[in-house]
């Protein structure tokens, strides 16, 4: 499962990487470029996959993979900085070694339910991290999708994460709309002002869609329910989930919930699957 | 014990009845008659359950943290002993008394299943107290033994059979032997070691320490929010031992925040699945107060100054350390 | 079947342990544990359970994974498991054996656990059947055999005769290398030993719980238990410690944390218990923030939730520790009583 360029064939021993750019999106997010020893990626992975980052001493924790897999450069990962680890990563510097296993858990259907269709993704705050590998992946194979819509909001405009790629990179693709927002108005924005799920509904995208959604749990339940109303099935939408993880590999407990360990058989889960999971995320 | 089982019933689903309590804190019938849960009863109907006899060992105090915060008032079936520890917490302002009725209930002392097992007795089905013997019923035939064999330790060294806190009382009227004892015989005899054999003891015995946290969440003086040995921040978090002598660290620091706290309610040596007696470190703390500050009982009342959060021109010096725990 | 007089064991236990550890009930300060044998040491082959299953020689409490060296900006990796050695552990009983089969299916799994594996490949199991079960015992509702446990070699005591039988591959290359210790087993011995078991299978017919009963406790009725009121009752006593998942046979949830030796950074693993208010603990937040969810968790999870991912294997051995051990005696017995079918939930 896991290919990382660790010695030893033990899931639970990382290998090393090191962080070679380090890009402040917002006050609390930066994202942190990192490369193997020798350069490149540190192993290949699937749109929506993690990996297990950890300063040793400080801890260790699950980061879901922003860099599309069709960047063979190296690897991103935006983090908010919210806990112990984060705020250490906050202040390290470029050159800065850490020690990274994975990948982990599930990838987004994206060589097969999303092939050929219309893609939907909705983010809000930090939840466009798992959305970037997808959508940059989208981009890079742009014949094999339909049309895509991007709704992404956050707090204010200096909190929009990778704002600068939105705008150059993003808005400038064809057959790509992207739908900015922020949740008050504030001088120097002329663009939406309101939540996430407000303007979905408000925007009233057709149900002929796959939509994929990610931010903090409050958004993606009322962005579901306003999905729902637009007319959407719970089977044409997926979401990524975050739960405490140690292990990384099915065995340590922590992120079980119902029968679904959500490190190995998510983090993405289509919303049909996710009724079928005792409610306690 | 029946008797009183039934005037505590009795009373308990009047004061239900009449609305004087909204909700009951009792112990409720286990599997095989000495397992018993405590438990919260709602109405009278569920009182059916309701249980009282020589296997509530269980100190339901501690409960009343939050059972107090809830709306409506409560009613707690508290032995004698408990309620030293009802008053400690109302001392250390724990619990809301105008939420709490106390049903001070009579104890005839509680039994110690393991004691019962130690004498050979196996596959226990049903004990039965009459007097002073009890009648076991086990898959492997009847057998009797002396119920002052085997009392739990915290009832071979009884406090009395004083509530010091309580809104009624429930007597059976008979009499009800008080033992003798002397709780500071077994601390006597650590005390009279030498420091390396007194080490070995203490390591022989805690090194059984599986980190369960059995004896710190049971008992009713350790209430705070969250545990320093739980907060991660507080660099001393841990759920196993990182070196050999970590685990002596967890109960020493632990004796030592329930110091002149500890009511000596003998709840984390009941509850230590590994038999470890862990009650004789609070009690040596508790000796070494009497002596240094006059005699002390935690949980005697609720307003009096504890002996290590008053100064006294009286107390001892700093000195008394190296007298007392120098080479033997 | 070979046979072997009970005044020879420690002849047997000291041959056994002459080229590798040995572990067995041992009596110390008053406990019976798992532990390593030597001749002064008090063997207690009659204890039914000891406090701690036998798991921690597989699965051990606390492990060194790996370490670390930092320098400036740089990690260097240093290998430094726990090294794992050829051992024998003798006096299993047969729901601590069936919990290493448990144990198998999450540690075996791929990715595979090379630590546990490590001393599942060195480890020889040789049970001991059980011949005076305790109320608490319920194995047989799980569909073990106390008479006939399962490892590598069962054993059973008759009066002062301990027959020995390999059960494995390993087993039989094993009891190879001391079979000089042993007689052959002739045909009163085999009647002898059936007798034998016959009488414990009547006893263990009679136990309290042997009735207990697990239907309505399948990945069906996931939601119907996950949201039963009853939870709320059940574990209002739980007072949150972690005695129940420490000693039981099959929990086997663990944590990982680093240790800042003063030479380097030490990352170990140990138990963990989702008793534990901070065992889902995030940084941005808690799914289970109270004991009822905590508690509901663990017996969801040994009744429903596992069994839904292996095939109906209940991740309960019927050992009957926690019944035994729980400070405020509520336990999985009680649990499957309150929310099974018979109590129309």
């Amino acid at each position: 499962m896991c290919n990382c360029n660790h010695s030893a064939d033990e899931a639970l021993i990382p290998g090393l990487g090191v962080v070679t750019d380090i890009r402040v999106d917002t006050p609390d997010v930066k994202t942190f470029r990192v490369n193997a020893l020798d350069g490149g990626v540190c192993f290949e992975h699937m749109p929506g996959q993690c990996a297990m980052l950890s300063i040793p001493g400080i801890g260790e924790a699950m980061f879901s993979i922003t860099s599309s897999p069709t960047n063979t450069k190296y690897m991103e990962f935006s983090i908010k900085k919210c806990g112990c680890l984060t705020e250490w990563l906050h202040q390290i510097e470029v050159g800065q070694q850490i020690t990274i296993r994975g990948p982990y858990g599930n990838a987004f259907p994206v060589d097969t339910e999303f092939k050929g269709k219309d893609l939907l993704f909705i983010a809000g705050g930090i939840g466009l991290a798992p959305l970037r590998s997808v959508i940059n992946y989208v981009r890079h194979n742009r014949e094999d999708y339909g049309h895509v819509d991007i709704v992404y909001g956050s707090r204010s405009k200096d909190d929009l994460v990778a704002y600068d790629e939105i705008i150059d990179e993003w808005c400038n693709e064809d057959d790509v709309d992207v739908y900015l927002t922020i949740d008050r108005e504030e001088e120097g924005w002329d663009g939406h002002v309101g939540f996430v799920p407000d303007y979905v509904k408000e925007l009233k995208f057709d149900t002929n869609k796959t939509a994929i959604v990610c931010g903090p749990p409050i958004m993606i339940k009322f962005t579901l329910a306003g999905l729902e109303e637009l007319g959407f099935d719970k089977t044409q939408v997926y979401t990524t989930m975050e739960l405490k993880m140690k292990c990384g590999i099915g065995k340590c407990g922590r992120c079980n919930i119902g029968s679904k360990y959500v490190c190995k058989d998510g983090p993405v889960f289509r919303c049909d699957e996710l009724d079928e999971l005792p409610d306690e995320y | 014990m029946q008797r009183i089982f039934g005037l505590i019933k009795d009373r308990v689903g009047a004061l239900l009845a009449d609305g004087t309590v909204d909700r009951v804190i009792g112990w409720e019938k286990g599997e095989f008659l000495y397992d018993h849960t405590p438990a919260i009863f709602n109405a009278e109907d569920d009182l059916v359950d309701l249980v009282y006899d020589g296997f509530c060992a269980s100190n339901l105090s501690k409960y009343l943290i939050d059972e107090s915060k809830k709306d409506g008032k409560i009613l707690a079936l508290l032995k004698p002993c408990d309620t030293y520890n009802f008053n400690q917490l109302i001392k250390e302002h724990r619990i809301n008394r105008d939420n709490v009725y106390v049903l001070g209930i009579e104890c005839r002392g509680m039994l110690d299943i393991d004691k019962i097992r130690a004498l050979g007795i196996k596959g226990i089905e049903k004990v039965e107290e009459q007097g002073d013997e009890l009648y076991i019923q086990t898959i492997y035939g009847d057998k009797t033994c002396k119920r002052n064999e085997v009392l739990l330790e915290k009832c071979i060294n009884c406090k009395g059979k004083e509530h010091v806190a309580y809104d009624e009382l429930v007597t059976s009227g008979e009499d009800i032997p008080q033992v003798e004892s002397n709780r500071f015989e077994d601390v006597e005899k650590l005390e009279a070691m030498t420091s390396d054999e007194r080490f070995a003891f203490w390591r022989g015995e805690l090194s059984k320490c599986i980190r369960c946290n059995a004896c710190r969440n049971v008992c009713p003086i350790c209430s705070c929010v969250e545990c320093v040995f739980d907060n991660k921040d507080s660099v001393v978090a841990s759920k196993a031992n990182t070196d050999e002598f970590e685990e002596n660290l967890f109960h020493i620091i632990r004796a030592f925040h329930v110091a002149g706290r500890c009511t000596d309610c003998g709840e984390c040596s009941r509850v230590c699945p590994q038999g470890i007696p862990l009650h004789l470190l609070n009690r040596k703390i508790i000796k070494d107060i009497n002596e240094f500050y006059g005699e002390y009982q935690a949980g005697q009342d609720t307003n009096s100054l504890g002996p290590l959060t008053d100064f006294t021109k009286e107390d001892v010096e700093p000195s008394i350390i190296t007298e007392k725990g120098g080479e033997k | 079947m070979y046979k072997i007089s009970t005044d020879h064991l420690t002849e047997l236990f000291s041959s056994i342990s002459h080229d590798r550890a040995l572990y067995m009930p041992i009596e110390k300060n008053g406990q019976v544990q798992f532990d390593r044998w030597m001749e002064d040491k008090k063997v207690r082959l009659d204890a039914l359970n000891t406090v701690k299953s036998p798991k921690d020689l597989f699965f051990p409490q606390s492990e060194n994974i790996v370490a670390f060296k930092i320098k400036g900006k740089n990690i260097s990796i240093i290998e430094n498991r726990d090294e794992s050695e050829p051992f024998v552990v003798f006096g299993v009983r047969a729901c601590d054996a069936a919990s290493f089969d448990i144990l198998d299916m999450v540690f075996l799994q791929d990715p595979v656990d090379t630590y546990y594996k490590a001393r599942r490949d060195n480890g020889i199991v040789v049970t001991l059947a059980c011949s005076e079960p305790e109320e608490t015992c319920f194995c047989s509702v799980f569909g073990i055999d106390a008479t006939n446990p399962s490892g590598d070699i069962a054993t059973w005591i008759v009066d002062d005769m301990l027959y020995w039988e390999s059960l494995t591959e390993k087993g039989e290359r094993f009891t190879e290398t001391i079979k000089d210790l042993f007689e052959s087993a002739d045909f009163l011995d085999e009647e002898a030993l059936k007798s034998h078991k016959e009488d414990v299978e009547k006893i263990i017919e009679k136990l309290p719980l042997h009735d207990l009963s697990l239907d309505g406790f399948n990945s069906e009725a996931m939601d119907e238990k996950f949201n039963s009121p009853k939870w709320e009752e059940l574990s209002e006593a739980c007072i949150g410690c972690g005695t129940c998942t420490f000693i039981c046979p099959t929990c086997q949830c663990y944590d990982i944390r680093d240790y800042d030796t003063g030479q380097g950074i030490q990352r170990f693993r140990c138990w963990d218990s989702c008793m534990y208010s901070d065992f889902t603990r995030m940084a941005h937040g808690n799914p289970r923030t109270s004991q009822v969810e905590r508690f509901r968790q663990r017996f969801m999870h040994k009744l429903i939730y596992f069994p839904t991912n292996n095939d109906g294997v209940y991740s309960c051995v019927g050992c009957g520790r926690c019944v035994a051990k729980c400070p405020v005696s509520m336990n999985i017995v009680k649990v499957i009583k309150a929310m099974g079918v018979d109590e129309n939930v």
